[in-house]
Order: structure tokens, then sequence, then C-alpha cells
């Protein structure tokens, strides 16, 4: 029912642990599944909710197509494909502060995309359970993105490509 | 009319860049296509992609993943690009990033090869480092955001969403 994903590269303790806790209070874990990226020595491993380091690309998509709601870092992988597919998506951005991220670009991610249509930035890991349970019984429905890029980039593109 | 197509290479890291570039496909249909990533996962979607939009089928190739701490992985990285790059000869590279695309630009700089770097949509404060450090060798730099575009570079065209 619901997909969590912290991207292809580093774990992300402060979303999975807080999905983890909710899931142990609900039943919500049975039919969820969270992808919580390559673990080390100290990663925090879910106990109520099935999970798995990395998923191939073809998985990814089968399983933000099979869910009712994303809780996601505040990636634009996880992002455009929530969109992609219509399903609503919770981001909670990394923190550099927190050790999570290189930088804050998550942050400025959820500032200037966390409007659109099917986006629900969580700032506090805290809301997450009420923000969730929120989508789902309002039923809302994610964003809409057609299937490639905004026509006068292509096209800028294609000009640049057939011009040398 | 009668000229060779153009061979473009449209280079990015899997996750959140490649999902960007798979986006612009249509900006070389009908060229030859060379795509290269870091996930061999990846090709099943390229083979899909093409079948859908009745192209013929790209090549597909694979380097090994780095981050810009991993030197030694670097170091095979910029190798296995550079042999895909002398091999297969591309009119042009396109890159959304990340560490394969900015090797990717500058060794087709190198080789006069023409070049373009689209700097991520996940970028919407300031240009990420890759971004500076590609960008100001890339034929065609692009942003995402509006409000990054300067005089200087990069330059504002739309984004992929």
């Amino acid at each position: 029912m619901i997909f969590v994903t912290v991207g292809t590269q580093l774990p992300f303790d402060r979303l999975i642990r807080a999905v983890d806790k909710w899931c142990a209070q609900s039943d919500l874990g049975g039919e969820s599944f969270a992808q919580i990226g390559r673990a080390e020595a100290g990663t925090y491993r879910p106990e109520h909710i099935s999970w798995a380091e990395t998923i191939r690309p073809a998985e990814f998509q089968e399983r933000v197509q099979a869910a009712r709601v994303i809780v996601s870092h505040a990636g634009m992988g996880s992002i455009i494909t929530a969109m992609r597919f219509g399903k609503p998506i919770v981001i909670v951005p990394r923190r550099a502060a927190l050790g999570e991220h290189r930088n804050d670009h998550q942050l400025a991610t959820v500032k200037w995309l966390g409007n659109r249509p099917g986006i629900y930035p969580v700032l506090d890991e805290a809301e997450l359970p009420a923000q969730v349970q929120q989508i789902l019984e309002s039923g809302a429905a994610g964003g809409a993105v057609p299937a490639f890029a905004e026509d006068r980039l292509i096209e800028t593109l294609r000009g640049f490509i057939h011009e040398g | 009319m009668g000229q060779k197509r153009k061979h473009v290479m449209a280079v990015a890291s899997a996750g959140g860049h490649w999902v960007q570039l798979s986006r612009l496909a249509p900006a070389w249909a009908g060229c030859e296509v060379t795509y290269v990533t870091t996930d061999p996962g990846l090709e099943a979607e390229v083979r899909e992609a093409a079948e859908a939009a009745g192209e013929p089928q790209p090549r597909f190739r694979t380097v090994i993943e780095a981050n810009r701490w991993q030197k030694l992985r670097l170091l095979r990285m910029v190798l296995q690009l550079a042999a895909i790059l002398v091999w297969h000869r591309p009119d042009v590279v396109v890159t959304t990033g990340a560490a394969p695309g900015v090797i990717a630009l500058r060794l087709a700089a190198l080789m006069r090869t023409r070049t373009v770097w689209i700097d991520s949509i996940a970028n919407a404060e300031k240009l990420s480092l890759s971004g500076r450090l590609a960008g100001n060798h890339a034929d065609l730099w692009l942003t995402q955001w509006e409000h990054l575009a300067a005089p200087e570079g990069p330059d504002f065209r739309g984004s992929v969403v």
C-alpha cells in the first residue's frame, strides 16, 4: 500500500525509523515495502516492514505503480516517477546538518517543488503518519506530468544537436 | 539531406539524473544514440522506450559507479568513458550529471566533441558543484530554473517536468 524509498545511494535512518515505528503501531507494514539504501554497519534495519537495500529500476517502477502512496526522501528520481504514474508522494528532505546528504539541496527541492499538486512535504518526520493517513482517507490523487520534458527544452536540444 | 545521421551520446548516473535524461529522449529521435549510465538494470527500460517510440535500438553501455571521494573508482570511470568516447566517436555528448556526466563532458571537450550540460532540477537554489565543474566547458549549458540563469551562463530553456 505504501512504498518507502530513499534513493539509490545513501541510507536515510531518520525516515526509515519513523516509518518502522509507525508500522509497529499499525497494520500498515504488512502491505508496505521499504527500500532503505546501501546499509552499512550502523544503518537502521526496520523490523515491522519488508525491505531491501536496493531494487532494480524495473521493480522500482512496478512498486511505484502498485502503491497508493509513496513516502520518500526529496530526490528527483522518486518525485518525477511518482508524478509520472499519478501517485501522491510524501517527501522528507535530507538535512546536511544531520549527515544525511552533502548539502541541503533537498530542502531547496521542497521549497521550489513542494507546492506542486500531488507532492506533500513533511519537514518533521513525526508528522509522517498523519500526512499519509490524510492522503489515504481523502483518496488524494497524485500529480501529473507528461511522458517527456517541456517542448521548448526538447526543441533547444534538438536544434543544438542538428546545427553543428 | 543525405547527411550522415548525428550520433548522440546521452550520459547520466542511475537514479534521479537518469530519470531526467530519459525525459529528453525526443530531442535525439532519429539520431544514432548511445546511452551511458551506471546500472545495467536500466537496459530493459531503454529497450522498451525505443520500441515504444518506434526508434531503432540504441547502444547501451555502463560504467562503474563512483562519487567524488572514490578516487580509484573515479579513475576507472575516466578510463571506461574515454574508451567509449574514442571507440564510438559521438557528434554530441548530452548529460544531466552526475560524476560520469562531468567526466564524459570534459573528455568530449578535449576531443572537440560538442557538449550539452543540463543541470539537475534538484539544484533549485544554486548550481551543483559538478555543474560548475562542467558547465564552463559545455557548448550548451542549461539550468532548469529561470532564476539561476546568468549572462555568463547557464541559460534557461525550460525543465524536464
